[in-house]
Order: structure tokens, then sequence, then C-alpha cells
């Protein structure tokens, strides 16, 4: 199932130029059309062969860790990926962390006393943030934080890399962040607050109640786990979707990540760049998927034995 | 962008189901009072959206221009009610070519079910793995010139897979029930079965399906402004006026909080309306 997907994936990132119209060299080669590079685009990618064969010489390239050479930068496609990759992994564990860390505290809470003021007022909170796009949430933390307040290293373009100075590294992902982490958060307090409100009403729950265990123990020792595992499936769906959708964030504050980079090609018309990060970022998602599919399988066997 | 869709809802107050609210009712007022802005807008007395009025840029709110002026001295209210135009039009449009080929296709698989539905859900739930909002950019960058009906077309298919899904599994509620058995054996067409028996049922999931759907395609819109893959300007989107706002928001802030706000209240009372109308169906997500 896995490799048909990963396969299908490579063929709609393969055959996207033919979707379109128009010349697909003249695509690829983008602002960099000059005969020289038309001539090696040829050679390279053998544009005059059929197109059956073309995929073939590119999937067994791709498959060598060779997703071809931009037109116009004239550096690697991979190389440009391997430099951009960790700035996203750096931000969605950044926002992860931040997300579950408030998520499963407040979900608890919520779950404890169901309909009273505090879950009500979560539940109006998490609703309404629900409805706020987080390119609407990084432009007002960016007037207000960083132009208003003047915070340092928060606002645009001041992005350092990690092995620079971390400290001002982490200071430049503080906003990026925060605003994926506010995603996640709304959807995992909703997902985990439900789970738990029904684990809870189980007999066991009962059970250890009246042996008169603390309430916190029942929380965390006997109800968490069990009710983890539409949150963990949640969190898959959304991690997958930070990196394919955590571009705005980066395009925003200029952090040259994954997405930035994609935006940045898209507007050189930088196709293999495009490409290659398409193929990337949609085997990469559904890796994570395939991931959390397994942490599920360790959480609840029953699901695997089912 | 389909985050939304996840996130299940859990109904612990049965008691206050068969009321709808009064917020729900301001919610669907909000929205008829965008949608009529949005097709009268040439016809209510608002200002020209593109006259450039070099007297007065980048002016903050006031009674002649009750949002203020952005940097080219256009007056921001106007932009406000005619962007809503965009939004509305790509995810109605969207919506339109998603329900169009999805809801058929899955009212027809779980009526049907055997090798039609198996190979169907199958190619649908391949489509479902490949990132929508991947593809949707990379087939809008390279599809050269940009254009309102491409953006719907484009946005539409990628949601196909999704009604598909959702469409199916709530057919497959009702499709072996007994009302619809008794209409077999008296000797009801396929098509009157699926019309008149199972569409009435699958109707509340549907529409509260697609009220999330109009809420995604209208934040999409607003991704796809960032990345300059919307509307062209001048055109004003909510997307497209945000992303103006960028590069002088130090000097005029107004231009991004009133687009912003508009999108954020048009969103909510969608996402409001959506959920309430689930909890007064008593639909449950859980058993997609």
């Amino acid at each position: 199932m896995l490799i048909g997907i990963v396969f299908i994936i490579s063929v709609g990132a393969f055959y996207l130029i033919h979707l379109l119209p128009g010349d697909p060299a003249a695509v690829i080669l983008g602002t960099g059309d000059s005969p020289q590079n038309r001539a090696r685009l040829f050679k390279e990618l053998g544009l005059n062969k059929p197109i059956l064969e073309q995929y073939f010489v590119w999937i067994k390239n791709v498959l060598h860790g060779n997703l071809g050479t931009s037109f116009i930068s004239q550096t690697s496609v991979w190389s440009t990926i391997k430099s951009a990759l960790p700035i996203d992994v750096e931000i969605i564990v950044l926002s992860q962390i931040l997300a579950f860390a408030v998520a499963i505290p407040t979900a608890m809470v919520s779950a404890r006393k169901p309909d009273g003021w505090l879950d009500r007022l979560l539940g109006a909170t998490s609703f309404t943030l629900l409805s706020i796009p987080s390119f609407v949430v990084i432009v007002l933390l960016v007037l207000f934080i960083a132009i208003k307040l003047g915070v340092p290293h928060t606002g645009v373009s001041s992005y350092v890399s990690l092995g620079q100075d971390w400290v001002v590294n982490l200071e430049s992902l503080a906003l990026p962040s925060f605003t994926l982490a506010l995603g996640s958060f709304v959807v995992y307090y909703r997902v985990l607050r439900s789970d738990l409100i029904a684990t809870l009403q189980e007999e066991y729950i009962t059970m250890a109640r009246s042996k008169g265990i603390s309430q916190r123990r029942i929380m965390w020792r006997h109800a968490f786990r069990p009710s983890s595992v539409a949150l963990l499936g949640t969190a898959g769906v959304n991690i997958g979707g930070l990196l394919a959708g955590g571009f705005i964030v980066q395009y925003l504050l200029s952090i040259p990540g994954l997405g930035y980079t994609l935006i940045q090609s898209i507007g050189l018309s930088d196709y293999l760049v495009v490409q290659g990060i398409v193929l990337v970022v949609s085997v990469g998602v559904i890796l994570i998927n395939f991931a959390f599919d397994l942490i599920i399988n360790i959480v609840d066997p029953r699901i695997s034995r089912e | 962008m389909y985050v939304a869709e996840v996130v299940e809802e859990h109904h612990d107050r049965p008691e206050r189901k068969r009321r709808l609210g009064i917020l729900f009712w301001i919610c669907v007022g909000w929205i008829a009072l965008n949608i009529v802005g949005a097709i009268f807008a040439n016809v209510l007395p608002l200002q020209n959206p593109l006259f450039q009025n070099y007297a007065s840029v980048n002016a903050g709110p006031s009674l002649h221009h009750l949002f203020g002026t952005d940097d080219l001295g256009r007056d921001i209210f106007a932009r406000v009610v005619y962007g809503s135009r965009v939004s509305i039009e790509v995810s109605l449009g969207a919506m339109l070519v998603g329900f169009g080929l999805g809801a058929p296709l899955g009212m027809l698989a779980a009526y049907r079910r055997g090798k039609f539905d198996s190979i169907l859900t199958a190619v649908m739930y391949v489509f479902l793995a490949f990132p929508a909002i991947i593809a949707t950019i990379a087939v809008l960058s390279f599809w050269t010139p940009r254009s309102l009906l491409k953006i719907i077309v484009v946005v539409g298919i990628a949601s196909v897979p999704l009604v598909y899904r959702v469409i199916r599994s709530a057919t497959m509620n009702f499709a072996s029930r007994d009302f619809v058995i008794a209409a077999k054996v008296q000797g009801a067409t396929d098509r009157r079965i699926l019309i008149k028996e199972l569409l009435p049922n699958i109707a509340p999931v549907g529409v509260s399906f697609l009220l999330i759907g109009i809420a995604t395609v209208v934040t999409l819109e607003g991704a796809l402004a960032f990345l300059g893959l919307s509307v062209n300007p001048p055109t004003p989107s909510w997307g497209n006026m945000i992303n103006e706002s960028l590069s002088i928001l130090q000097i005029n802030p107004w231009l991004a909080i009133f687009p912003s706000l508009a999108m954020c209240l048009f969103l909510l009372s969608l996402n409001f309306i959506g959920d309430r109308l689930r909890a007064h169906f008593e639909v449950s997500e859980a058993k997609l």
C-alpha cells in the first residue's frame, strides 16, 4: 500500500508538467531558457524520447538521490532541499511540543467537569481560534509583537541558523512556532477532550475511583492512554498538514525553509526545484502518517489484534 | 487545509439540541449580509474600490472612509465588500465542482457496493494521501495565465475525494435500512431510491460538510493570494488585501486588520452554523 501510494505520487509529480498546456521544455527551463540549457535538458531528461521512457530515466535518477540541477541557480535540487528541510523540522517540533504541552492539561481540565464554566470558556475559545487562519495570526503577531512592542529578532527576515546562534535562532522562530502551535492546540484539545469524556464513563474508571485512587492518577495513568488514539491519528494528519501548509509563516517572515523555497521557486518558474519539493513533501507526509499508525499500534495494542 | 474536518464534535448537551439558539440566527444573518453585499456591491452606495485618491493615502478610519484608505488612496471599506466577491465565488464554485462530482459518486458507491465501490474507494484514498494543498499550488503555479475559473476548477477537483468519503459513509448508514428495502420491494427504480429515499437523509451531513468546505476554501484562497496565485491585482480579495498590507504593516495596520476581521467573522459564522446544524441533526462524525 505504502509503496503503491509513493509510486502514484512519483507519477503525479513527474507528469505534472505534461498535464499542463504548453511546451514542457519551456516550462522546465523557465527564465533560464537558453540554447545551451535547452540542449543539456534534452540530454539529461531525454525529452525527445517516448514519455514512458522519460519517466524511467527520471525515477532512476531520483532513486539515486539525483533530483536534477536547477537551470536558474545552477545548484543541485537535492542540496537546496537538504539545507531547507531542517528548518521546517525545527519549527514543527517546537510547535508540537508547545501544542501538546498546552492541549493535554487543558483537555483534562475540561473533561473533569464537562459543561462546567471552565469547559465552556475553553470550548468557546478553541472554537473562535479554529476560525482564525494562520496567516491572520502571524500578521497580527508581527504587527503587535515585532512592530508595536519592538521585541528583537522576531520581525521579518530576522532568521539566524541554529549553528550560528541558538538563542537568536529560537527567538526568530518563536512567532512562527507559536502560530502553528495555536492551530494544532485547538485540534488536539477538542479531540482529546471528547475522548477523555467518553473514557471517564467506563466502568474501570468507576472501579478505580471506588478504590480511592486520586483524580490526577486516574487521569494520567488510567484514562489518558486509551483516550489518545484519536489524538495521535489527528496529530499525524496535522503534522503532515504543517509540512505541506506551513509555507505561509515562513514566507511572511522570510525564513528559508522548504515552504519559502517553494514559493521562491514558483516565482522564478524554477520547475525542477518545485517538482523536487512536491515529491519530498508528499513522501514526507505519507511517512509521517505511517509512523503515527505504528505509534498508535504501540499505544493501543487492541487495534492491531482486531 | 483539511484539519477542520478531523475535529470531531462531542455532544453532551442533549437537552439543548432542539433549539438552534439566537447566536445561530445571528451567524446566518451575517452570512446573508455578506452574500447580499457581494452580489449588490456595484449597486450599493460604495466608493469605487479601484479609484486611487492620492490626496488621502494611508488615512485612518473616518466618516468619509469608514475603514480608512490604503497606500494608493483606495477606500478599504469598498475593497473589503468587493473582496468578499472573490472569496464567495471561489468557495461556492469549488464546492459546486466538488459536490457535483463527489456526492453522486459517493452515493452510488455506497448504494451499489461491489466492485464499483471497492475500486472507486481505493482510487479516492490514494488521492487523499496526496497533499492536496501542494498539488493545488503546483498546478496553479504552472498553469498560466491564472483566472478565477481555473482556481475554482483546481480547488474543486482537489476536494472531490473528501466529499466522496463523507457522502459515501453517510449514505452507507442508510443504504441497508428497512425503508430502502421496502422501496426496493415495491419496485422503485434505483434513481428514485437514491433521490427520494436516500438524498433527504444524507442532506444534513452534506450541508454541514458543505459549510466546513466553504470555510476551508475561503482560507485556502487567502493562502493562495499570499503566493500570488489568486486573482490578479488590482481586483480586491480578502487574501490579496492582507498580502498587500504586509509591506506597509508599520505605516498602516488598518489595511491588515479590516480584511482579516471580515474573513475571521465570515469563517466563524460558517463554522458555528455547521456545528449547530450537526448537533441539531445528531450527526456523528465518529462513524466516518
